[in-house]
């Protein structure tokens, strides 16, 4: 049952709120000890009393999982990092601000590779979340305790963030719904930043209407958010539809399907193809030749930004503080002892790509292949309406697997060209693979989330 | 050594004088607020905060850009300087540096009665840092001055003298207080100043010395003649001269050396990715313009040429828009402005603090009393001297003493009479030689008339009638 069923059920009475969660904290006390999808937790008695007065709001006081790396009142705010020990953040995140509005509850703050740099969720400082469909696998990441919670039915939806496919990956990795909205399109305020340019709030669910639910409550302008545009916020549920698929054009870039790809992997994508056209889409073989530049393009703009978002873990003010001789020793001897190896190493990448000598040879570069990734998928939209594809190359691997970062971060290649291009973009479950979910993406122009989402519904329809 | 020319370039910061700061709503007016009162979680570089650009500032910064002549940059960017200190609270400073928001232009000043003119190389917005106070128990931080917006001003390497520098500042603050951007009050650190410094022999160009954070004018003089010294008597000695830092001890006037150029920072510029690029529309550049006031130097001018002042004068009545603003009030009430500027530079300017003492129109009466002999210039001070130090208006302290100067001959001459028959000692003091007891006779005279007496007029009298 999803976040929409529920509802309906709890507004005609044939369940309570209360039952609502006690069947998911009955789902955490079945495998939260294994899977670890979660850094805190409310207490389920609270969420029940709390939950009475907002009865009458859209949603009635149900509880939403939130990844740990968006700010919230009344819980620690960690980004999975020893550095932000002790650290109570004193206002709410935009995104949080509104699920509170509409009604919801925080449910309790999930799991993260540290500061949202990673794709296993392995790199946490609270241990790694494991996938629910085989414990042995990672969740995905880096939201991979939002994607694992909402699999796992501990969380009917969760809200996580997408920088280079954070939310994608391991909503494909877990078989549930992950969507990344249009850079711009929902407030970063609040949102810990990790890559400035890049960060984007995005939604786990268990389904495209849950997904468009919750987007049309958190979306919108934002005065304290610069970056945020100022389009009025829509409802996206308008969008789901059947015929949704009917007289698209939808491009398949040759470059997401490469000869590494598994068999089973491949004949997936075959199937979603011919499933598409059965409802009446045209589907053409595209090619987007920049995406081997993504990767690379990425790691540099993306660690760069890093390299300086990260800088006010300091030790003066708040989180993790060492001893040390002078104010530099404590600075130095803080930041050591409170970075994971991935944040350290990704600090050290920005802050080389930034240095006075190399900043033409790195960023500037980067940041000029960055504008023609964007153009080449500008110029793909002209031909087709949708692109689709697989969101990761292979299913969940296991823990331990991907020793080499280079090996992890290519799990994300096809995730990353849409968002160096700040386009929106969704992976719904597509079908098994080694008996393992595998996900389909689809990505839409910019702003085009509706047709995104109507198109996702009306696979998700007939994917069964 | 002979054939060594000065060479200076100045880097000068000024606070504006915004309601809140740069990039959040907290209050920029940080001087004497307990410390870390004026915070935000944006200010404070909290985790997941955002900064938002004051438009106002950018108002305020278009101003000096327009004043100077600048050529505005109608789409420039802001970006981010990276480096750790305790001060800084996200670990880089919000600036711009690829794009400022405007450059060229000129400033011109005068210095004794010539004018001189100093070329901007640009005009950039940024934030500033916090403070750190040293206590016994260790360095505390404050907060409150970060994100207080900065323009930063560049001037090309002009300036020929240490005094010229000085000059060249007083002019800049000049303006900014006529621009109502900015208090510019050294003292206060709205105004800040770092110098370079080259001596430059038959036009090329030597190696730079750097003075950072000069806060007074006398100090940017001091500190400038001295690193002028420095490098002077390190050629005369051969020695070679190597790019340093230096820091000015305002207290024993001594330069510091705090860095040799090889340590310098790589601040790892790149741009700010929190905020969108800062557009100029003609629009608002229209605006700013039109609110533009008259321009200190076509103030300046317009002063010599209307009112018959010095160059000197000016100077003084310009230092402060609102002492400039008075004098043309008083100038307008009197109907003439030597006279005016007489009284406000040798009377009134002592008793100035920020405001004027007395209404301007008050001090237009007083004047006017005097030029057409209803009172003495005396009278006129020691009424002034009332009127600003007590609480009565000047129409009350003229009512009260009823003042009409005696100039009547034949009046003056019964009281002088009067006065010469009660004190017949003094009368043969005079007589005797001693010349002071004119005074005295003088004064009781005056005392008896509370002032009224037309002194000199009653000083020829009492020579007359002692002399027969
Ligand atoms: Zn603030």
């Amino acid at each position: 049952m999803d976040l929409q069923a529920t509802l309906n059920s709890l507004r005609e009475g044939n369940v309570s709120l209360s039952q609502i969660i006690v069947s998911l904290w009955e789902a955490i006390e079945r495998r939260e000890e294994e899977l670890r999808a979660f850094i805190s937790l409310a207490d389920p008695d609270q969420l029940v009393r709390d939950g009475e007065e907002l009865a009458g709001l859209p949603l009635a006081g149900l509880p939403i999982a939130i990844k740990d790396n968006l700010i919230t009142r009344d819980f620690p705010t960690t980004c999975g990092s020893k550095i932000l020990s002790g650290f109570r953040p004193p206002f709410d995140a935009t995104c949080v601000a509104r699920l509170r509005a509409a009604g919801a509850q925080v449910q309790g703050k999930t799991n993260l590779d540290e500061f949202a740099m990673g794709s296993s969720t392995e790199h946490s400082a609270f241990g790694p979340t494991r996938n629910p469909h085989d414990p042995e696998r990672v969740p995905g990441g880096s939201s991979g305790g939002s994607a694992a919670a909402v699999a796992a039915e501990e969380a009917l939806a969760a809200l996580g963030t997408d920088t280079g496919g954070s939310v994608r990956q391991p909503a494909a990795l877990c078989g549930v719904v992950g969507l990344r909205p249009t850079y711009g399109r929902v407030s970063r305020w609040g949102l810990v930043a990790f890559a400035s340019s890049l960060d984007t709030v995005g939604v786990l669910a268990r389904s495209v209407r849950d997904a468009a639910l919750l987007l049309s409550l958190i979306a919108g302008p934002d005065p304290r958010d610069a970056t945020c545009l100022p389009l009025p916020p829509e409802n996206y549920l308008e969008s789901l539809g059947e015929g949704a698929l009917d007289g698209l054009r939808i491009g398949v870039p040759k470059e997401y399907v490469p000869a590494e790809l598994s068999p089973a992997a491949r004949a997936l994508v075959d199937r979603w193809c011919a499933l598409a056209r059965e409802q009446g889409a045209e589907v053409v073989e595209i090619s987007l030749p920049l995406t081997e530049y993504a990767l690379p393009t990425y790691y540099l703009i993306a660690s760069a930004e890093a390299s300086a978002n990260l800088a006010r873990y300091d030790g003066v003010r708040y989180g993790l503080r060492l001893p040390g001789e002078q104010v530099a020793q404590m600075m130095a001897a803080t930041r050591t002892a409170g970075f994971g190896r991935e944040v350290k190493r990704r600090i050290a990448l920005g802050t080389f790509a930034l240095s006075a000598g190399y900043y033409d040879q790195y960023y500037g570069k980067a940041q000029r292949v960055r504008t023609l990734i964007a153009r080449e998928f500008q110029a793909a939209f002209r031909e087709v309406d949708l692109i689709m594809g697989p969101t990761s190359p292979t299913p969940a691997f296991r823990l331990g697997e991907k020793e080499d970062p280079i090996a992890m971060y290519l799990s994300d290649v096809f995730t990353l060209p849409s968002a160096l291009a700040g386009l929106p973009a969704i992976s719904i479950p597509g079908g098994e693979v080694e008996g393992l979910p595998f996900g389909l993406q689809l990505i839409a122009p910019r702003l085009a989330e509706g047709k995104l989402l109507g198109a996702a519904y009306a696979l998700e329809q007939v994917l069964g | 050594m002979r054939g060594l020319e000065t060479v200076i370039g100045l880097e000068i910061h000024v606070q504006l004088a915004t309601a809140t700061k740069l990039f959040c709503g907290c209050r920029a007016d940080y001087f004497a607020a307990p410390p870390n009162t004026l915070t935000c979680p944006v200010c404070l570089g909290m985790p997941g905060a955002l900064p938002v650009l004051n438009r106002k500032a950018v108002e305020y910064a278009l101003r000096v850009a327009l004043a100077l002549g600048a050529q505005v940059k109608r789409r420039s960017h802001f970006d981010r300087k990276n480096y750790f200190y305790p001060d800084l609270p996200k670990g880089y400073q919000i600036t711009q540096r690829q794009v400022p928001l405007a450059v060229g232009g000129e400033l011109r000043f005068w210095v004794e009665g010539e004018e001189r003119r100093v070329r901007i190389r640009e005009l950039h917005l940024e934030e500033d840092a916090g403070k750190l106070v040293h206590t016994p128990a260790g360095a505390l931080v404050d907060m409150n001055r970060c994100g207080v917006p900065l323009v930063e001003i560049v001037t090309e390497p002009d300036l020929r003298t240490p005094g010229e520098a000085k000059e060249f500042l007083r002019a800049l603050r000049t303006l900014l207080r006529h621009l109502g951007v900015s208090g510019a009050d050294m003292e206060k650190g709205e105004l800040r100043c770092d110098a370079n410094l080259s001596l430059a022999r038959d036009g090329e160009w030597g190696v730079k010395s750097e003075i950072k954070n000069l806060n007074s004018f006398r100090g940017v003089e001091r500190a400038l003649a001295a690193a002028a010294a420095w490098q002077r008597e390190r050629l005369e000695r051969g020695e070679e001269i190597r790019l340093a830092t230096f820091g000015w001890d305002e207290g024993r006037e001594r330069l510091l050396l705090q860095r040799a150029k090889e340590e310098a920072h790589d601040y790892r510029y790149f741009p700010e990715p929190d905020l969108v690029p800062l557009e100029v529309s003609e629009e608002l550049l229209e605006k700013v313009r039109a609110g533009l006031p008259e321009l200190p130097w076509a103030r300046r001018e317009r002063f010599v040429r209307e009112y018959r002042l010095s160059s000197r004068e000016v100077e003084v009545l310009l230092g402060e828009p609102e002492l400039a603003d008075y004098f043309e009030r008083v100038a307008a009430a009197v109907g003439e402005g030597r006279e005016a500027a007489n009284w406000i530079l040798t009377e009134v300017l002592r008793f100035w603090q920020g405001s004027p003492p007395l209404p301007a129109e008050e001090l237009a009466l007083l004047i006017q009393k005097v030029r057409k002999k209803e009172i003495s210039r005396t009278t006129a001070k020691e009424l002034l001297e009332e009127a600003i130090g007590g609480k009565e208006s000047l129409e009350r302290l003229l009512a009260g003493r009823a003042v009409r100067q005696l100039t009547d001959e034949a009046e003056l001459e019964k009281l002088a009479r009067e006065a010469m028959s009660q004190h017949p000692q003094a009368v043969a003091d005079f007589q005797a030689g001693k010349t002071q007891a004119l005074g005295f006779l003088v004064g009781q005279v005056m005392r008896k008339t509370k002032g009224r007496a037309d002194a000199s007029k009653l000083a020829q009298i009492f020579q007359r009638l002692l002399a027969s």
